[in-house]
């Protein structure tokens, strides 16, 4: 590099452009933050919701499903179950694990009551209301 | 050794390498419960076994930058360590904590660790990457602090060099941004939103940081080109990494509940994000080609110049090419994610806490580089490492490709169980690249154990 750039030029833009794409990016996060309320659907976020997330969370579902795309790609997108498959179906299919179908990827049993699976149900419907941009491309997943 | 108190390095670097190959053990469990699914259930599930393999490759980098932090940081600062018996105790506690939460995943139900840890307290687990229980996330904190502590004590009292404000500066980063992970709103997006400030924020920003430093270091200490320069390199490059990574954030806001504008954001920033990567391997290879001196450790050289290569393919092209919001509207979430996770953890992370260790493990030990047959080994490891690493990553970029056209492109679009059984054949292909993977490491291993004539000091 030119001698006639020197290292405490160098430091100098560091320092300014790290600090300033940072406050970008905190301009961003703000405007985010003030727009999501008309897309991210919090306005159906109700006790059961809350409680299914809890339970969502604390069973590591993440371990191995996708949420809206992000998790473990081992097992199916749960952002959108609910369309794809409808509250009965997912209901009867958590109970009903494992398959034990030998040689399948296997769902382990999680020991959920009914009113806590209901509960998991009411996440995942929420989830499949929050205005992703019209992603996933089809009900796949 | 210029200074006694780097010596504690070693206890870092041998922790590493052990959970390394723990890391490398669990994920050849999971490979293979992806083609036979039932592989060891209900003993391990899968969700456990990815469990333990991510968190021990966080646990193990983390190890690796603290040890490469100690070692490096006295050395630049011309004197002592700030207190060795700190970093003692810290590493005792760390490795505690670390080995009882990865004991706590193969042993007890998630859900009953979750309530025995005070996860009602404050929610915090479940979610990828931070499963840790709540005890061991502030053990996280205040290990990285008491790291952070001991690393600027020493260095205040010593010369003041941009390696080591840079590597001080990612290492403060760390910290910081890990503290998103107390934050779990129960609105899903902004849960999501945040999440990112942990996981992007570190891989895609501090961490270059400490990537940065430390493979600035090892440049200095093997090529012996002046500090000047290779510190100019620096500057620039972490100044790239902050401008093209900090918004480039927002190639995780695309399709998660936020507004449409990031992709946008996303996508321009982050394509610019290989510019850094890229930097750094012209960096990497111009420094070795001005080289003042021959360095007698090879080994160290082969790392270094393989970190910026495998960097940038992992990071930089593998990232790029699921990273504009069109493209990644199908790539989203597939196995094209894992093949560049994989890469980019690697070839970033994994290689430059390598580096540090070809190079700074033979000086603790008394010796300028390692016998000669010990370095062959050990460049043998790089190479089959390194090899397989790469075929890993084209078996999945083909499990993407395919998955991606069966679920999401085809007229017909099949459901996500029935595309895996299509593409078993990339699953097995990446099992058998994850055994070479093995046995490099193990390779690795063995060359610390190779006896023979060691040059010394010149």
């Amino acid at each position: 590099m030119s001698a006639t750039f020197t290292k405490s030029m160098a430091r100098n833009v560091f320092y300014g452009g790290g600090v300033f794409f940072f406050l970008l990016f905190l301009a961003l996060t703000f405007d985010t933050m003030k727009v999501l309320p008309t897309r991210d659907n919090s306005q159906n976020i109700t006790p059961a919701v809350a409680h299914g997330k809890k339970i969502w969370e604390t069973n590591n579902c993440i371990g191995c499903h996708t949420l809206l795309g992000e998790g473990a790609y081992f097992a199916p997108e749960l952002g959108n179950v609910y369309k794809r498959r409808g509250p009965d179906f997912i209901k009867a299919w958590i109970k009903g694990q494992p398959t034990g179908m030998p040689g399948r990827r296997q769902m382990p049993q999680f020991n959920l009551s009914d009113a806590d699976i209901d509960d998991v149900i009411a996440f995942l419907k929420y989830a499949s209301e929050i205005n992703t941009n019209k992603w996933p491309p089809n009900i796949e997943g | 050794m210029k200074y006694q108190s780097q010596a504690v390095a070693k206890l870092y670097f041998i922790a590493a390498i052990g959970l390394f190959l723990g890391q490398i053990l669990f994920g050849l469990i999971m490979g293979l419960q992806y083609v036979v699914g039932d592989f060891l259930f209900p003993a391990i599930p899968f969700n456990v076994a990815r469990m333990v393999h991510t968190n021990l490759l966080i646990v193990w980098l983390l190890f690796g930058f603290m040890g490469a932090s100690y070692f490096l940081i006295p050395e630049e600062s011309e004197t002592e360590l700030f207190s060795p018996k700190l970093a003692i105790i810290t590493f005792w506690v760390f490795l505690a904590a670390g080995a009882i939460t990865v004991l706590g995943y193969l042993l007890v139900p998630y859900a009953s660790l979750a309530k025995w840890t005070g996860n009602d307290l404050l929610n915090t687990m479940g979610r990828e990457f931070l499963e840790q229980p709540l005890p061991t996330k502030v053990g996280i904190v205040l290990v990285a602090l008491s790291w952070l502590f001991n690393i600027t004590m020493t260095m205040l009292k010593g010369r003041k060099t941009a390696i080591s404000l840079v590597l001080t500066l990612g290492m403060l980063g760390l910290a910081v941004f890990f503290l998103f992970s107390f934050y779990n709103p129960v609105n899903l997006v902004k849960d999501k939103f945040y999440w990112w400030w942990v996981v992007h924020l570190w891989v895609e920003g501090v961490w270059e940081l400490i990537l940065g430093a430390m493979l600035a270091f090892v440049l200095i200490k093997v090529t012996g080109v002046d500090r000047e320069v290779v510190e100019k390199w620096l500057y620039v490059i972490i100044t790239m990494t902050l401008v093209t990574g900090i918004i480039g954030t927002g190639h995780h806001y695309y399709w998660i509940g936020t507004p449409a504008y990031w992709q946008w954001w996303g996508s321009v920033f982050s394509a610019l994000e290989p510019i850094p990567f890229f930097m750094m391997t012209v960096f990497a290879f111009n420094m070795v080609n001005k080289r003042r001196r021959e360095h007698p450790n090879k080994a160290a050289v082969l790392w270094a110049l393989g970190t910026s290569v495998m960097a940038f393919l992992g990071a930089g092209v593998w990232g790029f090419l699921h990273t504009l919001a069109p493209v990644n509207y199908y790539a989203h979430g597939t196995q094209l994610t894992a093949a560049h996770g994989h890469l980019a953890f690697y070839g970033a992370y994994a290689l430059v806490v390598l580096t540090m260790i070809s190079y700074a493990m033979p000086i603790i030990r008394g010796r300028a580089a390692n016998p000669e047959r010990a370095q062959i080994m050990e460049m043998w490891s790089f190479w089959l490492m390194t090899v397989s690493i790469f075929f890993i990553t084209l078996f999945l970029t083909g499990a993407g490709i395919v998955q991606i056209w069966l679920q999401r492109i085809s007229a017909t679009p099949m459901s996500f169980m029935a595309v895996q059984d299509q593409i078993a054949i990339f699953y097995w292909a990446r099992e058998a690249a994850g055994l070479v993977f093995l046995i490099g490491l193990l390779l690795y291993i063995t060359s610390f154990f190779v006896k023979g004539e060691s040059r010394a000091f010149e």
